[in-house]
């Protein structure tokens, strides 16, 4: 079972990670850690005006697993829009990785990203409703 | 020592995991548990289930006998003057806890010192925090040099410069680092200060004769030491005891209560509030008996040569970086590492797989972390049931995780 976690692809985002880095005043910010593990990831995201995700970067320490998952997911968001961003969900991560059995503990670590992408999406849209709002 | 004869007392050595045989390498978080004290867990169930110090019936007799000679056997194991300068807790937390609390909330005032060192569990750091903030009292950190050792000029100039308490492990959880703490305890008091040892890694593994070393707090966990989970003690010089106000309230810790006012209990059962963890206690005690016959200098020695291969044999897998001072007669049974390649995460994931048991994490010492600049580290601890046949196949799987990783 713990083998074949690290397919090819799983070490290829791991030593080669996707959008790494950061972004010049991004729209979305987010960050969160494993308090397991100390793992930290951080999402940055433009957005433009019609709510398509036009770059995404991600930062942070962590396994081979949070790590690719995170790598993965950014190239899962590129183009999207924030909903089809929030429809994203735990099945379409794990289906990614390859692996839809992850023991309990390195689950935690596949999930991390999805956690702060959707943490920045949500107050992303929770800032532009309390905007709108103040405008009418 | 019989390393192969040791191992047959404790039935878990013989399951296998992922279809290999399990190689425990993590007695630094919990120890396995011998026949001995399984079998004591469950004859106080089977034959003498009873509360304590409550029946005038045989069994409760039996149980209350069997509780206290569990506290006797525990004094003597550190050489305590008397069994009633130990408190059953669940564990070194618990100890901690207690003592912040019930000494801590006497005896510091504002503006007060706590000193602490940068290498301590979190269960002896957030306790002071909680009480520097109530009481507006400052922490102050002991650094640690390049091999992880306490910087003893630093805390000889916060001893001088003077503090009411100085709270420290006895053997590093991380770094395994031995401190030596009866000279640092002679020092503090001879400034007044009173002293904590946090046993946790020490009491398990070698000879703590609380006379000798003289420090006024000592705290240790069963389940490090053979018995079972939620056993544990604080030791206290009986007269800190005395004075120190209740922690918890309720049953079995009183003489009188009355409606607006009570009187408590003698010394150690003022600190046990409630119906407590008889089984554990009892199996503590078990534990006890089952390390003074092995003889815990016999303990140390093994743990010694283990730990000195294990250093060898790790420094030879490429990549490996290993923390913690490199002589062993300074460092317990505990080997923390990294690899270049791979996260901790993903090293004991693979050595899962080969059956191989090793913590990975900040192992709840993240303010150690920091210092040492790392996110977290593999671990590998050791006990008296480990071999060095267990140490050549860890070293076997790191070279796995090179090879998945190159
Ligand atoms: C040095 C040290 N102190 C304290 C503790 C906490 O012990 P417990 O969880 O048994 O209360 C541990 C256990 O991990 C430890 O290693």
């Amino acid at each position: 079972m713990t083998y074949d976690i690290y397919r090819e692809i799983i070490l290829d985002h791991y030593k080669n990670p996707r959008n790494f880095g950061e972004l010049e005043n991004p729209d979305i910010k987010a960050k969160d850690s494993n308090p397991l593990c100390g793992d930290v990831i951080e999402i940055q995201m433009k957005v433009d005006a019609k709510g398509i995700v036009k770059d995404v970067r991600f930062n942070g320490q962590g396994c081979a697993i949070s790590r690719a998952s995170a790598s993965m997911l950014t190239e899962l968001v590129q183009g999207k829009t924030l909903d089809e961003v929030r429809a994203i969900g735990k099945k379409d991560v794990l289906d990614n990785l390859g692996n839809p059995d992850l023991g309990p503990a390195r689950i935690k670590c596949a999930l991390l990203a999805l956690k702060v992408l959707k943490v920045g999406v949500y107050s992303y849209i929770g800032q532009a409703m309390e905007k709108d709002a103040d405008l009418s | 020592m019989n390393v192969e004869e040791i191992r047959r007392q404790f039935p878990i050595l013989r399951r296998t995991v992922h279809g290999k045989p399990l190689i425990y390498l993590d007695s630094g978080a919990t120890s396995q548990k011998p026949q001995a004290v399984i079998d004591a867990i469950c004859r106080y169930y089977s034959e003498y289930n009873a509360n304590v110090h409550r029946g005038v019936y045989q069994i409760s007799e039996e149980a209350t006998a069997e509780y206290e000679g569990a506290r006797k056997k525990t004094a003597s194991f550190i050489n305590a003057k008397e069994p009633a300068e130990i408190v059953f807790t669940r564990g070194t937390t618990e100890a901690i806890n207690l003592v912040a609390y019930s000494w801590g909330r006497k005896n510091i005032a504002q503006g007060d010192k706590i000193i602490l060192t940068v290498m301590e569990h979190h269960s002896n750091i957030i306790p002071w925090q909680l009480l520097a903030k109530e009481k507006k009292a400052e922490l102050e950190y002991v650094d640690i040099d390049e091999e992880g050792k306490l910087k003893t000029d630093e805390l000889d100039e916060l001893i001088e410069r003077g503090a009411k308490l100085l709270a420290l492990t006895h053997v590093s959880n991380v770094l395994g680092t031995v401190n030596p703490v009866k000279e640092i305890v002679r020092k503090a008091h001879s400034n007044g200060i009173t002293v904590l040892l946090d046993g946790a890694q020490s009491v398990p593994h070698m000879l703590v004769d609380i006379q000798d070393i003289g420090c006024d707090f000592l705290t240790a966990s069963g389940h490090k030491m053979l018995a079972p989970t939620g056993s544990g003690f604080l030791y206290a010089r009986k007269e800190l005891l005395e004075e120190m106000p209740p922690f918890l309230g309720g049953g079995d810790m009183i003489r009188e209560v009355h409606l607006r006012d009570a009187k408590w209990n003698d010394v150690p059962w003022k600190f046990e509030a409630g119906t407590m963890h008889i089984e554990g206690a009892i199996g503590l005690g078990v534990a006890v008996d089952f390390l003074q016959n092995l003889g815990m200098s016999n303990v140390r020695a093994h743990e010694e040569k283990i730990t000195g291969y294990a250093l060898e044999k790790l420094s030879e897998v490429k990549g490996v970086r290993i923390y913690g001072p490199p002589d062993v007669d300074s460092r317990g049974g505990v080997v923390a590492f990294t690899m270049d390649s791979a996260h901790p995460h993903d090293i004991a994931s693979i050595l899962d797989g080969e059956g191989i048991a090793i913590r990975a994490g900040h192992h709840c010492a993240m303010p150690l972390m920091e210092r040492l600049n790392v996110p977290a580290t593999a671990r590998a601890s050791f006990y008296l049931y480990n071999k060095e046949e267990e140490v050549d196949l860890l070293a076997g799987g790191l070279e796995k995780v090179r090879q998945v990783f190159a």
